[in-house]
């Protein structure tokens, strides 16, 4: 080892190694964290990516008849397009809302992917989009509105508390969907100070006007459910004439029990079917359901579409419920829409529909079909038929039964002329010892007298009916709403 | 690429290959004009109009280095000067990119003209310097100057926690960039003259021989003097920089694995009391350890997890340049976050490519390293490559959250004029050293290069 610099050559090769194996590492290292665990990080709640290329485009449109009622406003802030709408309270039930900061709610929330333009199909080559990530721009959501019948409902509620329901019964189209009080939900688009006010106001209100009454809130139906019991006891043959005497006493103790069941009018001791669905005898259909039994209830009120935890419209509806662990009394009070019966109007509006469409239920839906930016059609929603709620003959014989309500009967308030329409009025106790204003029901359908089946059946609520509570009754408060909805579709 | 070819005809009819580096700056030089075109499509569709602008200037200055290197060190290595080129210009086009989102704070300008000053240094040091071994001379002084160097920014303001800049006629300087040229030319001198004694004197302790104090002590003293001020000032990771320096030079001179042991076992010890006592230190541990504690406690994200957030949105292909987020990292992210900007624009495929021309750099300094003849020589190729490697290493670990993150420039990447400087200063020492090594060698030949020592039989394949 003499001066020249030879015998480090092993030492540096050493280093070089070395050197190597920190550049291994290095890379080792670098597909850890931008491969293996991309995933992840890209998932993490705190990584904003995603909201920056959520908010980096304009988010599509929903649209009602053609006409956009969204719309979208460049902020120029980080996330840059904030969502508008236009007749915001009106359609609020149905577009909700789509914040920076809260997210998204129904059908901004249920049609998001394509609205924020994630979803796929949006794509004509997905896998070289994925290639190159080019965000599609947001796709629009068509959905099958009737703008009149809409503002027929919002009009027609005036600002009282409660919710309007209409269907096409032939394909389950919803026409209308309303609940009121409604929100504005612009004022929850952005990221200011205001946003955080405006949701603070909106949760904290006594009135609740971000509740989707139409489809998030059950009420006892009352009377409107006897529908659902006049359709038990034919299909099962409890009652075979409608005009025959039901031999029911007035008034009727419940079995087991020493209460009575009375009547808010005369003649219903051994009334007809006719007679008593005319003139809603509750000691009638309480003794009807006794008789038709809870497993035959059951069945029917599932057919309607009680009980259902499944449906979607395509946002969550929340279930209605017929009770099916009661005893006799339970079942006779349940089978007048009292006791743990509890419906959407959105399932009462179904329940017409079925009358309206020779027993069957088709799936009600909100979206027509979806398109890309170019108005090019991603998806259509075709009918859909969820279940046969009864027997045909059932369904002409209810026709027939709710034709006279409306003719000579507790909703002649909901008479159209040129038009057949059956209906059924409630008039629903709730509320401790049924000490709350009692809520106020009307359910119906309309056929033009030159339409070969109905057009349109529809379930209108109000909570808050009348200050005078002898006042209140679905005939008198609900029929004219549920008319004038019906009105409103009939006219095209 | 052979180093030592038996036949001096051989050699003198070796390719000089200045066509094949002629050739390599051009690709780089266009290779960063598309990279600055393309920031400038992806933002708004069209060209940047300062795109003949920019690939003009920098290519003017590319081939200025070039000429400068044609001249005076002909047979020097061909990829060294593209190499820095391209990392250069491609660090260029990122801070550019990222001036974008911060139209206040623009610092692409002054980096071209660190860059440019840088190239002027190149371009003096390739000319002044004729042959390396001159520098030995300098290795006390050299040594004096890098102390003053690291000392100096003691008496000027922490800048972030940090007392590592000086204030200049406003421009900001990092003294302790250029400190580590100086003290590996100090390494390399000291190491050269005194290998023999600390190789073969002192005692034997346990499985250690140990040098006497005489020679290992003026080494020592100046290893803990600049470790200990670096402290101070809390950057530590020039200091983690000259510990790997020292430990390597000292191992490459005396082949003793022992003083790698006992290297290893002091880093060990250091980090573990620094990380205890130094809560700066602690809570970038912590930070290494649990990356997202931030976000779990409602803190939100902090530095090193959106830089993991940005690799992450970059996988393999990136998102193309101008097109990620990683501004969300914040402050630093044009110095030492830069590489996260690389990760999320040009995916692993970019980031790889750009670790393996660090790896290439290193690789062409160490064979400079195994071919040239003389000690001090070789010392000095070997620590200027480790610098690169070691610096890469720290910084990208740090930010890649493989190594507990300690603030440092990305070599030409990173925003920071004397970082920038002081890279061109190395590559022009490692292509006076390549030329050196395989031009100057057949004039002046060392005695006795023909014989080989017992673990030194071996050449550069």
């Amino acid at each position: 080892m003499t001066g020249n610099g030879r015998p480090m050559t092993r030492y540096i090769r050493h280093t070089a190694a070395f050197c190597a194996l920190l550049l291994l590492a290095l890379l080792v290292n670098a597909v850890r964290i931008q491969i293996v665990r991309a995933g992840a990080y890209d998932a993490n709640p705190a990584n904003r990516r995603h909201d920056l290329a959520r908010y980096g485009q304009p988010r599509g449109d929903i649209l009602v008849g053609g006409r956009a009622v969204t719309g979208s406003r460049d902020s120029g802030q980080r996330f840059r397009h904030e969502r508008t709408y236009r007749d915001g309270p009106l359609y609020a039930p149905v577009t909700g809302f789509a914040s920076q900061v809260y997210g998204t709610a129904l059908l901004e929330n249920a049609a998001d992917g394509i609205l924020s333009g994630t979803d796929p199909a949006l794509s004509p080559l997905p896998l070289y989009d994925d290639l190159t990530r080019a965000r599609d721009p947001g796709g629009h959501v068509v959905t099958t509105l009737d703008a009149r019948a809409q503002r027929a409902a919002y009009a027609g509620l005036g600002g009282r508390r409660g919710a309007v329901a209409a269907l096409e019964p032939s394909t389950g189209r919803i026409l209308a969907l309303v609940s009121s009080p409604s929100y504005d939900p612009g004022e929850l688009s952005g990221t200011g100070p205001e946003v955080a006010r405006a949701w603070a106001r909106l949760n904290g209100a006594a009135d609740r006007p971000m509740l989707n009454r139409a489809v998030r809130q059950t009420y006892p139906p009352g009377s409107t459910f006897k529908v659902v019991t006049a359709a038990a006891a034919l299909d099962s043959g409890v009652v075979r004439d409608v005009d025959e005497p039901t031999r029911s006493p007035d008034p009727y103790r419940l079995p087991g029990s020493s209460a009575r069941l009375t009547n808010e009018v005369v003649g219903c001791a051994d009334a007809s079917l006719r007679y008593a669905f005319q003139w809603s005898c509750n000691t009638v259909f309480a003794g009807l359901g006794v008789a038709v039994g809870v497993d035959a209830m059951r069945t029917t009120a599932a057919g309607f579409g009680f009980n259902d935890h499944g449906l979607g419209i395509p946002f969550r509806v929340s279930p209605s419920t017929f009770d099916t662990r009661v005893d006799a009394a339970q079942l006779a009070l349940s089978s007048i829409g009292q006791y743990n019966t509890r419906a959407t109007p959105l399932q009462m509006a179904m329940v017409a529909a079925a009358v309206a469409n020779q027993g069957a239920v088709r799936a009600p839906h909100l979206v027509e079909r979806t398109t890309t930016d170019d108005g090019d059609t991603v998806s259509a929603t075709g009918r859909r038929t969820l279940h046969q709620a009864m027997n045909p003959a059932t369904a002409v014989r209810l026709r027939e039964l709710m034709t006279d309500v409306v003719e000579k009967g507790t909703g002649t308030n909901a008479a159209v002329p040129g038009a057949t329409v059956g209906g059924k009025s409630g008039t629903a106790q709730h509320g401790l010892h049924n000490s709350g204003t009692p809520y106020a029901w009307f359910i119906s359908w309309a056929q033009a007298d030159d339409a070969m089946e109905p057009a349109v059946a529809v379930a209108v609520v109000v909570e808050d009916a009348a200050a005078d509570r002898g006042d209140i009754s679905g005939g008198g408060d609900a029929a004219p709403i549920a008319r004038a909805v019906m009105e409103a579709v009939l006219d095209h | 690429m052979q180093a030592d070819p038996p036949d001096p005809a051989v050699r003198l009819s070796r390719p000089r290959r200045r066509g094949v580096e002629f050739t390599l700056v051009v690709m780089a030089v266009l290779l960063c004009l598309y990279g600055y075109c393309e920031v400038g499509l992806a933002r708004t569709g069209s060209v940047p109009p300062g795109a003949a602008g920019h690939g003009a200037g920098l290519g003017a200055l590319a081939l200025l280095a070039h000429v400068a290197v044609r001249l005076r060190a002909p047979r020097a290595d061909p990829l060294l000067l593209p190499i820095a080129v391209l990392l250069n210009g491609l660090g260029l086009v990122l801070i550019h990119r990222l001036d974008l989102e911060t139209p206040a704070d623009r610092a692409a300008p002054t980096q071209l003209v660190w860059s440019a000053l840088g190239v002027g240094l190149f371009i003096a040091a390739v000319v002044l310097l004729r042959d390396h071994r001159v520098l030995q001379r300098y290795t006390y002084v050299s040594v004096a100057a890098a102390l003053a160097l690291l000392v100096l920014p003691i008496f000027f303001p922490a800048v972030n926690g940090a007392r590592i800049w000086i204030r200049v006629a406003g421009f900001s300087i990092q003294p302790g960039e250029f400190a580590k040229v100086m003290l590996a030319l100090f390494f390399a001198g000291y190491l050269a003259a005194n290998r023999n004694a600390l190789a073969y004197t002192g005692r034997r302790v346990w499985l250690l021989q140990l040098p006497t104090g005489r020679v290992l002590g003026p080494i020592l003293a100046v290893w803990l003097l600049s470790v200990g001020v670096l402290v101070l000032e809390r950057d530590l990771g020039t200091s983690l920089l000259f510990f790997g320096l020292f430990v390597i030079l000292l191992y490459v001179a005396t082949g003793r694995t022992g003083w790698i042991a006992v290297g290893l076992l002091l880093a060990a010890c250091g980090a573990v009391a620094v990380g205890w006592l130094e809560p700066h230190v602690h809570s970038r541990v912590e930070d290494w350890l649990h990356p997202f504690a931030s976000i779990e406690a409602g803190r939100g994200p902090n530095q090193l997890a959106q830089s993991l957030f940005a690799f992450a949105a970059g996988g393999f292909l990136g998102t193309g340049l101008g097109a990620g987020h990683s501004i969300l990292i914040g402050f630093a992210v044009k110095s030492d976050f830069v590489l996260a900007t690389a990760g999320e624009e040009l995916g692993l495929a970019g980031l790889s490519a750009i670790f393996l021309l660090y790896g290439l750099l290193v690789e062409r300094g160490l064979r400079t390293g195994l071919a040239v003849r003389d000690p001090f020589g070789r010392l000095l190729a070997t620590g200027l490559a480790s610098i690169v490697a070691l610096q890469v290493f720290v910084i990208a670990g740090g930010v890649t959250g493989l190594i507990p993150l300690t603030g440092m420039a990305m070599p030409f990447l990173a925003q920071g004029g004397s970082s920038v400087v002081t890279n061109w200063v190395i590559v022009a020492l490692l292509i006076r050293l390549s030329d050196s090594a395989r031009g100057r060698s057949e004039e002046e030949p060392e005695p006795g290069h023909r014989t080989r020592g017992p673990d030194g039989g071996e050449d550069a394949p």
